[in-house]
Protein backbone atom coordinates (compact mmCIF):
# COMPACT_ATOMS: atom_id res chain seq x y z
CA UNK A 1 0.00 0.00 0.00
CA UNK A 2 2.79 2.36 0.90
CA UNK A 3 4.51 1.55 -2.41
CA UNK A 4 1.30 2.34 -4.31
CA UNK A 5 0.96 5.59 -2.39
CA UNK A 6 4.48 6.61 -3.36
CA UNK A 7 4.27 5.28 -6.93
CA UNK A 8 1.19 7.20 -8.02
CA UNK A 9 2.75 10.62 -7.43
CA UNK A 10 5.95 9.53 -9.21
CA UNK A 11 4.06 8.43 -12.32
CA UNK A 12 1.86 11.50 -12.20
CA UNK A 13 4.97 13.66 -11.90
CA UNK A 14 6.51 11.93 -14.94
CA UNK A 15 3.31 12.56 -16.92
CA UNK A 16 3.30 16.22 -15.90
CA UNK A 17 7.00 16.53 -16.80
CA UNK A 18 6.29 15.15 -20.30
CA UNK A 19 3.40 17.64 -20.70
CA UNK A 20 5.64 20.54 -19.64
CA UNK A 21 8.37 19.39 -22.06
CA UNK A 22 5.94 19.21 -24.99
CA UNK A 23 4.48 22.63 -24.11
CA UNK A 24 7.99 24.10 -23.77
CA UNK A 25 8.83 22.71 -27.24
CA UNK A 26 5.95 24.82 -28.57
CA UNK A 27 7.21 27.88 -26.68
CA UNK A 28 10.74 27.32 -28.01
CA UNK A 29 9.35 27.05 -31.55
CA UNK A 30 7.45 30.32 -31.03
CA UNK A 31 10.61 32.11 -29.87
CA UNK A 32 12.52 30.62 -32.82
CA UNK A 33 9.82 31.80 -35.22
CA UNK A 34 10.11 35.30 -33.75
CA UNK A 35 13.92 35.13 -33.96
CA UNK A 36 13.82 34.19 -37.65
CA UNK A 37 10.70 36.18 -38.57
CA UNK A 38 12.35 39.27 -40.01
CA UNK A 39 15.89 37.93 -40.23
CA UNK A 40 17.01 40.58 -37.77
CA UNK A 41 18.92 40.09 -34.55
CA UNK A 42 16.16 39.83 -31.97
CA UNK A 43 17.77 39.49 -28.54
CA UNK A 44 14.59 38.54 -26.67
CA UNK A 45 13.83 35.75 -29.15
CA UNK A 46 17.43 34.46 -29.03
CA UNK A 47 17.38 34.46 -25.22
CA UNK A 48 13.95 32.79 -25.26
CA UNK A 49 15.19 29.92 -27.46
CA UNK A 50 18.26 29.32 -25.27
CA UNK A 51 16.50 29.61 -21.90
CA UNK A 52 13.61 27.38 -23.02
CA UNK A 53 16.03 24.70 -24.27
CA UNK A 54 18.02 24.61 -21.04
CA UNK A 55 14.84 24.64 -18.95
CA UNK A 56 13.76 21.53 -20.87
CA UNK A 57 17.17 19.89 -20.38
CA UNK A 58 16.91 20.66 -16.65
CA UNK A 59 13.44 19.06 -16.43
CA UNK A 60 14.79 15.92 -18.16
CA UNK A 61 17.63 15.75 -15.62
CA UNK A 62 15.60 16.39 -12.50
CA UNK A 63 12.52 14.31 -13.33
CA UNK A 64 13.50 11.63 -15.87
CA UNK A 65 17.11 11.09 -14.74
CA UNK A 66 15.87 11.20 -11.13
CA UNK A 67 18.34 13.84 -10.00
CA UNK A 68 15.53 15.10 -7.75
CA UNK A 69 16.37 12.26 -5.33
CA UNK A 70 20.13 12.09 -6.05
CA UNK A 71 22.89 13.27 -3.70
CA UNK A 72 23.20 17.04 -3.69
CA UNK A 73 26.69 17.05 -5.29
CA UNK A 74 25.30 15.21 -8.32
CA UNK A 75 22.15 17.28 -8.65
CA UNK A 76 23.95 20.59 -8.16
CA UNK A 77 26.73 19.48 -10.51
CA UNK A 78 24.08 19.10 -13.21
CA UNK A 79 22.52 22.44 -12.24
CA UNK A 80 25.97 24.02 -12.60
CA UNK A 81 26.38 22.60 -16.14
CA UNK A 82 22.95 23.94 -17.13
CA UNK A 83 23.68 27.43 -15.76
CA UNK A 84 27.27 27.60 -17.08
CA UNK A 85 26.53 26.49 -20.66
CA UNK A 86 23.30 28.52 -20.91
CA UNK A 87 25.10 31.62 -19.57
CA UNK A 88 27.97 31.12 -22.04
CA UNK A 89 25.54 30.81 -24.98
CA UNK A 90 23.56 33.87 -23.84
CA UNK A 91 26.77 35.89 -23.50
CA UNK A 92 28.03 34.85 -26.95
CA UNK A 93 24.66 35.42 -28.63
CA UNK A 94 23.68 38.71 -27.01
CA UNK A 95 26.92 40.64 -26.47
CA UNK B 1 16.05 12.73 4.43
CA UNK B 2 19.66 12.98 3.29
CA UNK B 3 20.25 9.28 3.94
CA UNK B 4 17.47 8.37 1.46
CA UNK B 5 19.28 10.15 -1.36
CA UNK B 6 20.97 7.76 -3.79
CA UNK B 7 22.68 7.81 -7.14
CA UNK B 8 20.32 6.47 -9.85
CA UNK B 9 22.16 3.59 -11.57
CA UNK B 10 25.90 3.04 -11.40
CA UNK B 11 28.42 5.79 -10.65
CA UNK B 12 30.24 4.85 -13.88
CA UNK B 13 27.34 5.93 -16.10
CA UNK B 14 27.35 9.33 -14.38
CA UNK B 15 31.07 9.73 -15.10
CA UNK B 16 30.26 9.04 -18.77
CA UNK B 17 27.36 11.54 -18.62
CA UNK B 18 29.67 14.18 -17.13
CA UNK B 19 32.25 13.65 -19.88
CA UNK B 20 29.62 13.83 -22.63
CA UNK B 21 28.05 16.97 -21.14
CA UNK B 22 31.46 18.68 -21.19
CA UNK B 23 32.17 17.63 -24.81
CA UNK B 24 28.72 18.68 -26.05
CA UNK B 25 28.99 21.89 -24.01
CA UNK B 26 32.01 22.74 -26.19
CA UNK B 27 30.02 21.83 -29.35
CA UNK B 28 27.19 24.16 -28.26
CA UNK B 29 29.62 27.03 -27.66
CA UNK B 30 31.20 26.44 -31.11
CA UNK B 31 27.76 26.69 -32.77
CA UNK B 32 26.98 29.93 -30.90
CA UNK B 33 30.37 31.43 -31.89
CA UNK B 34 29.77 30.39 -35.51
CA UNK B 35 26.35 32.02 -35.46
CA UNK B 36 27.85 35.18 -33.97
CA UNK B 37 30.64 35.39 -36.55
CA UNK B 38 28.69 34.31 -39.67
CA UNK B 39 25.14 35.33 -38.80
CA UNK B 40 23.95 35.67 -42.41
CA UNK B 41 25.31 32.26 -43.44
CA UNK B 42 23.71 30.63 -40.39
CA UNK B 43 20.31 32.31 -40.88
CA UNK B 44 20.18 31.46 -44.62
CA UNK B 45 21.38 27.88 -44.07
CA UNK B 46 18.97 27.29 -41.20
CA UNK B 47 16.10 28.37 -43.46
CA UNK B 48 16.95 25.37 -45.68
CA UNK B 49 16.31 22.92 -42.82
CA UNK B 50 12.92 21.28 -42.44
CA UNK B 51 11.83 22.58 -39.04
CA UNK B 52 9.05 20.01 -38.76
CA UNK B 53 11.48 17.10 -39.00
CA UNK B 54 13.35 18.67 -36.07
CA UNK B 55 10.11 19.20 -34.12
CA UNK B 56 8.96 15.62 -34.82
CA UNK B 57 12.32 14.23 -33.70
CA UNK B 58 12.18 16.32 -30.51
CA UNK B 59 8.71 14.98 -29.68
CA UNK B 60 9.84 11.40 -30.44
CA UNK B 61 12.81 11.63 -28.05
CA UNK B 62 10.81 13.40 -25.31
CA UNK B 63 8.17 10.70 -25.55
CA UNK B 64 10.77 7.91 -25.58
CA UNK B 65 12.33 9.36 -22.41
CA UNK B 66 8.90 9.51 -20.78
CA UNK B 67 8.31 5.84 -21.68
CA UNK B 68 11.72 4.84 -20.28
CA UNK B 69 11.32 6.79 -17.02
CA UNK B 70 7.87 5.27 -16.56
CA UNK B 71 9.27 1.81 -17.38
CA UNK B 72 11.82 2.09 -14.56
CA UNK B 73 9.06 3.13 -12.16
CA UNK B 74 6.86 0.19 -13.28
CA UNK B 75 9.79 -2.18 -12.68
CA UNK B 76 10.08 -0.87 -9.10
CA UNK B 77 6.41 -1.72 -8.61
CA UNK B 78 6.97 -5.25 -9.89
CA UNK B 79 5.06 -4.61 -13.13
CA UNK B 80 7.77 -6.13 -15.29
CA UNK B 81 5.69 -6.88 -18.38
CA UNK B 82 4.48 -3.24 -18.46
CA UNK B 83 8.13 -2.20 -18.09
CA UNK B 84 9.10 -4.30 -21.13
CA UNK B 85 6.20 -2.91 -23.20
CA UNK B 86 7.18 0.68 -22.42
CA UNK B 87 10.80 0.01 -23.37
CA UNK B 88 9.61 -1.48 -26.69
CA UNK B 89 7.60 1.71 -27.34
CA UNK B 90 10.68 3.80 -26.53
CA UNK B 91 12.72 1.74 -29.02
CA UNK B 92 10.09 2.41 -31.70
CA UNK B 93 10.34 6.15 -30.99
CA UNK B 94 14.13 5.87 -31.33
CA UNK B 95 13.72 4.04 -34.65
CA UNK B 96 11.37 6.82 -35.80
CA UNK B 97 14.07 9.37 -34.95
CA UNK B 98 16.65 7.45 -37.01
CA UNK B 99 14.24 7.14 -39.97
CA UNK B 100 13.49 10.88 -39.84
CA UNK B 101 17.21 11.66 -39.77
CA UNK B 102 17.80 9.39 -42.77
CA UNK B 103 15.06 11.23 -44.72
CA UNK B 104 16.47 14.61 -43.68
CA UNK B 105 20.10 13.81 -44.49
CA UNK B 106 19.36 12.08 -47.80
CA UNK B 107 17.21 15.07 -48.84
CA UNK B 108 20.04 17.47 -48.06
CA UNK B 109 22.64 15.36 -49.87
CA UNK B 110 20.35 15.11 -52.94
CA UNK B 111 20.16 18.92 -52.97
CA UNK B 112 23.96 18.99 -53.03
CA UNK B 113 24.20 20.18 -49.41
CA UNK B 114 27.11 18.49 -47.64
CA UNK B 115 29.36 19.20 -44.63
CA UNK B 116 31.64 21.06 -47.06
CA UNK B 117 28.86 23.51 -48.09
CA UNK B 118 29.57 25.98 -45.28
CA UNK B 119 30.31 26.24 -41.53
CA UNK B 120 26.66 25.82 -40.53
CA UNK B 121 26.21 22.56 -42.44
CA UNK B 122 29.59 21.30 -41.21
CA UNK B 123 28.29 21.74 -37.63
CA UNK B 124 24.89 20.35 -38.65
CA UNK B 125 26.21 17.09 -40.13
CA UNK B 126 29.05 16.50 -37.65
CA UNK B 127 27.18 17.26 -34.42
CA UNK B 128 23.88 15.64 -35.39
CA UNK B 129 25.95 12.71 -36.72
CA UNK B 130 27.71 12.25 -33.38
CA UNK B 131 24.32 12.54 -31.69
CA UNK B 132 22.85 9.97 -34.10
CA UNK B 133 25.57 7.52 -33.01
CA UNK B 134 24.37 8.09 -29.43
CA UNK B 135 20.79 7.32 -30.53
CA UNK B 136 21.88 4.07 -32.22
CA UNK B 137 23.86 2.99 -29.13
CA UNK B 138 20.88 4.04 -27.00
CA UNK B 139 18.50 1.81 -28.99
CA UNK B 140 20.92 -1.07 -28.41
CA UNK B 141 21.00 -0.26 -24.69
CA UNK B 142 17.19 -0.22 -24.61
CA UNK B 143 17.24 -3.66 -26.27
CA UNK B 144 19.40 -4.92 -23.41
CA UNK B 145 17.05 -3.33 -20.84
CA UNK B 146 14.09 -4.97 -22.56
CA UNK B 147 15.83 -8.32 -22.22
CA UNK B 148 16.48 -7.66 -18.51
CA UNK B 149 12.83 -6.75 -17.90
CA UNK B 150 11.62 -9.90 -19.71
CA UNK B 151 13.71 -12.36 -17.70
CA UNK B 152 11.57 -15.02 -15.99
CA UNK B 153 12.95 -14.06 -12.58
CA UNK B 154 13.98 -10.59 -11.44
CA UNK B 155 17.65 -10.38 -10.47
CA UNK B 156 19.14 -8.36 -7.60
CA UNK B 157 20.98 -5.99 -9.96
CA UNK B 158 18.19 -5.50 -12.51
CA UNK B 159 17.03 -2.16 -11.13
CA UNK B 160 20.54 -0.69 -11.22
CA UNK B 161 21.00 -1.94 -14.79
CA UNK B 162 17.68 -0.38 -15.82
CA UNK B 163 18.50 2.91 -14.11
CA UNK B 164 21.95 3.08 -15.74
CA UNK B 165 20.60 2.37 -19.23
CA UNK B 166 17.72 4.81 -18.69
CA UNK B 167 20.20 7.50 -17.64
CA UNK B 168 22.10 7.05 -20.91
CA UNK B 169 18.87 7.32 -22.92
CA UNK B 170 17.85 10.51 -21.11
CA UNK B 171 21.31 11.95 -21.87
CA UNK B 172 20.61 11.33 -25.59
CA UNK B 173 17.30 13.19 -25.17
CA UNK B 174 18.66 16.24 -23.36
CA UNK B 175 21.59 16.67 -25.79
CA UNK B 176 19.11 16.68 -28.70
CA UNK B 177 16.93 19.29 -26.95
CA UNK B 178 19.83 21.77 -27.00
CA UNK B 179 21.09 20.77 -30.48
CA UNK B 180 17.57 21.25 -31.86
CA UNK B 181 17.36 24.74 -30.36
CA UNK B 182 20.78 25.84 -31.62
CA UNK B 183 20.57 24.33 -35.12
CA UNK B 184 16.87 24.72 -36.01
CA UNK B 185 15.49 27.57 -33.89
CA UNK B 186 18.15 30.14 -32.98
Amino acid sequence: MSIAKQALPTRTRLNIAWGILVAATGIGWWFGHAAQGDGAHNPIALAGVIVTAFFKAWIVGVEFMELRAAPRWLRHGYDAWIVAVAAALLWISLR
Amino acid sequence: MTSSRRIPGELGIWLFVAGDLIVFGVFFVLIAFGQRQSTDVFVQSRAQLDLWIGVANTLLLLTASWFVATAVERHRQGERSACARLITLAMLCGAGFVANKAVEWSGKLQQGITPATNEFFMFFFVFTGIHLLHVLVGIGVLGILRGVSRKPEAGPHDLRTLESGATFWHLVDLLWIVLFALLYLL
